[in-house]
């Protein structure tokens, strides 16, 4: 084995000892153990896609929070600090903890009544085929892409850090989630993100740890923050949002509330199949609605191992990091700023637990999106178009096909997110297309009743439609004026512009889904029982003790939300 | 379906997990105690009180989740 990675080492930062090779090589045998132990439990359909609908509030909330806890967020947020400085945490804070608490009190008790296995299984009920067929290849598209992301992101961490060839990283570390999860289904990728959520944290917490002891706490670091990038606010979060101009991102707080907040977050977090699907698997309606509430608490920690050591590698690195777009031989982008920092504090021991974390934060996110991809492909496009009324068990073999095969095809969509100069521009795009129409198609569907099946449908098309053209015209060679007619100013950046795209795809598919409802017909009240909020009998709370009540914990979330705003004003 | 009442918690595998990584990283740690890496802040060997604490979070979640404590 050694020699092998001697032969495959090139450039690196650390050199891996013996025992960091074991730390690996442990993980790695845990989970294959694990996805094989777990196979012999995943035998109905139920099981395979759903994880049996079993899994307490606790586990589903903890894997709903690592399934998106993926390697874009260790690497692709830490990098976005490093670019755009503490205003990277918005997409932890008011970019996710809202829209996770309206998942949980507003929208989960129509998706786990209504008894759907997905998203567009929700879609199909209540608008019909089209529409639900559109987003299951909308959704089947954008895992794919998003899972090819993962790959390289890991990749990357793999090439600077231990000088490991792209290619054997990449087809090491994907196959090994391939074969757990094609094993265990749901069960299998549920587990293990569980494991990875903890691991991803004891692997992290040093770095931010052991950087604030560096700098001598939080004014130590903003003050050598401010000598190295003299006149820029990296440290502040709302402040500097009064104006295009006065912040390192280019955005107006509008764009971080509506566009954000309100469209892009809320599409993201109730709607995203990956992240919804484990709250599917809850046990029952209660846990359900706790399991988002549950994540929430976490995800608002994150920033201190993601957000943190970004901030931190402006305060003490010696080196400035750069774009990927124009990196140089020796040069060190935005996205490597966490492995830079693991190698400056971690030695032996240490550096295998971060570097496995990394690993397992790459893992979390693959094993999501192929998880989600085979339940989408097999349950709203080969089912409902391809093969009808098979037995069960043809469908979980599908199921276990669809994962490998879906896999092969994601490795090669990791070449594609070579070229962006920072991973998450890259995913918000992405996100942008798809995620922030499908948003507004479900909670319309949801809220009113009127809605019709064609509105549905064709409101989800128009809603994509302007989301593509928008970015098309953006980033083409007149894209300044386009820039500043879609994000209200020539300054917006990247992340800016994806906001501002979110919300007016958002817009145009609200409009279209109410004009074109105007002109239709609804479909019958018996037939949305269960599907909209006026014809949905959902149990109320009264009876409950306070501390068992959601409703409870999600104002809770909101409150710890509006005192992080307030002390990082 | 009641076959699955009889699966090893994920906190078991949360404790193996921790059990073994402490163990390596401590006794990493305690080997380099009078050579420490390169790194910046080496002095505080960090190997050697994280290890531990991995060690002891192993040993509590193996010990109270272990297979047959009927425990969800």
């Amino acid at each position: 084995m050694t020699a092998i990675l001697g032969m495959l080492a090139s450039e690196r930062l650390v050199k891996m000892s013996a025992v960091d090779l074991a730390i690996v090589v442990f993980y790695f045998a845990l989970v294959l153990g694990i996805g094989f132990y777990l196979k012999r439990f995943a035998k109905t359909g139920e099981d395979f896609f759903l994880a049996g609908r079993e899994m307490t509030a606790w586990v589903a909330g903890l894997a709903f929070v690592s399934a998106n806890l993926g390697s874009l967020e260790l690497l692709g947020w830490a990098g976005s600090a490093y670019q755009y400085g503490i205003l990277a945490a918005h997409w932890y804070w008011i970019g996710a903890i809202p829209a996770m608490i309206f998942l949980g009190l507003v929208m989960m008790p129509f998706y786990y009544i209504s008894k759907t296995h997905s998203v567009p299984g929700y879609l199909q009920m209540r608008y019909g085929p089209e529409a639900s067929g559109l987003s299951a290849i909308t959704f089947a598209l954008m895992t794919i892409l998003m899972s090819g992301v993962n790959m390289y992101a890991m990749a990357v961490v793999m090439k600077v850090v231990l000088g490991w060839d792209i290619n054997f990283s990449i087809w090491v570390s994907s196959l090994t989630v391939g074969v757990y999860v094609a094993a265990g289904g749901l069960f299998s990728a549920i587990f293990n993100e569980v494991l990875q959520f903890f691991l991803i944290w004891f692997g992290a917490l040093l770095i931010p740890i052991l950087g604030l002891y560096e700098t001598g706490g939080w004014k130590g670091m903003v003050a050598r923050i401010q000598h190295n990038f003299p006149g820029q606010d990296f440290t502040h979060m709302w402040g500097p949002m009064h104006s295009f101009s006065s912040n390192p991102m280019g955005i107006h707080w509008t764009g971080i509330v509506f566009g954000l907040g309100a469209v892009q977050a809320m599409g993201y977090w109730t709607t995203d199949f990956l992240v919804v699907q484990r709250v599917l698997s809850a046990r029952d309606i209660r846990s359900a609605k706790m399991a988002p509430i549950i994540g929430s608490f976490f995800k608002m920690a994150v920033p201190l191992i993601v957000i943190l050591p970004g901030l931190l590698g402006l305060a003490v690195l010696p080196m400035h990091l750069v774009p990927a777009s124009e990196a140089h031989p020796g040069d060190f982008t935005y996205n490597e700023v966490l492995p830079l920092m693991l190698a400056r504090y971690c030695g032996p021991g240490l550096m295998g637990l971060g570097i496995t974390a990394l690993v397992a934060g790459f893992m979390a996110g693959m094993a999501g999106n192929v998880s989600a991809f085979a339940t989408v492909w097999t349950y709203d496009l080969y089912r409902p178009f391809i093969k009808k009324d098979a037995a069960d068990s043809h469908y979980v073999s599908m199921g276990r096909w669809c994962t490998i095969i879906g896999l092969f095809i994601s490795i090669g969509t990791a070449y594609l997110a070579m070229g962006f100069a920072s991973i998450m521009d890259y995913v918000q795009a992405l996100f942008g297309f798809f995620i922030a129409p499908l948003f507004g198609t479900v909670l319309l569907g949801m809220l009113w009743k009127r809605v019709t099946r064609a509105a549905g449908f064709w409101g989800l098309l128009a809603g994509t439609t302007s989301s593509i053209t928008m970015f098309l015209l953006m980033h083409s060679k007149s894209n300044e004026r386009w820039v500043s007619l879609f994000a209200l100013s020539p300054d917006a950046k990247g992340l800016a512009q994806d906001m501002y795209q979110s919300l007016w795809s958002c817009v145009t598919c609200v409009v279209i889904t109410v004009l074109v409802t105007m002109v239709t017909q609804p479909r019958p009240d018996a037939e949305l029982r269960g599907l909209v909020y006026s014809l949905t009998d959902v149990a109320k709370e009264e009876h409950t003790p306070l501390l068992h009540k959601p409703f409870f914990w999600g104002m809770a979330a909101l409150v710890v939300l509006a005192i992080l705003q307030i002390i990082f004003w | 379906m009641s076959e699955k009442h009889h699966i090893i918690p994920v906190w078991f595998f949360v404790g193996v997990l921790f059990l073994v990584y402490g163990v390596l990283i401590l006794g990493s740690g305690l080997v380099e105690w009078s050579h420490p890496p390169a790194t910046v802040l080496s002095n505080l060997h960090a190997p050697v009180w994280w290890g531990a604490l991995l060690m002891v979070l192993g040993a509590v979640y193996c010990a109270a989740f272990r297979p047959g404590r009927n425990k969800a």
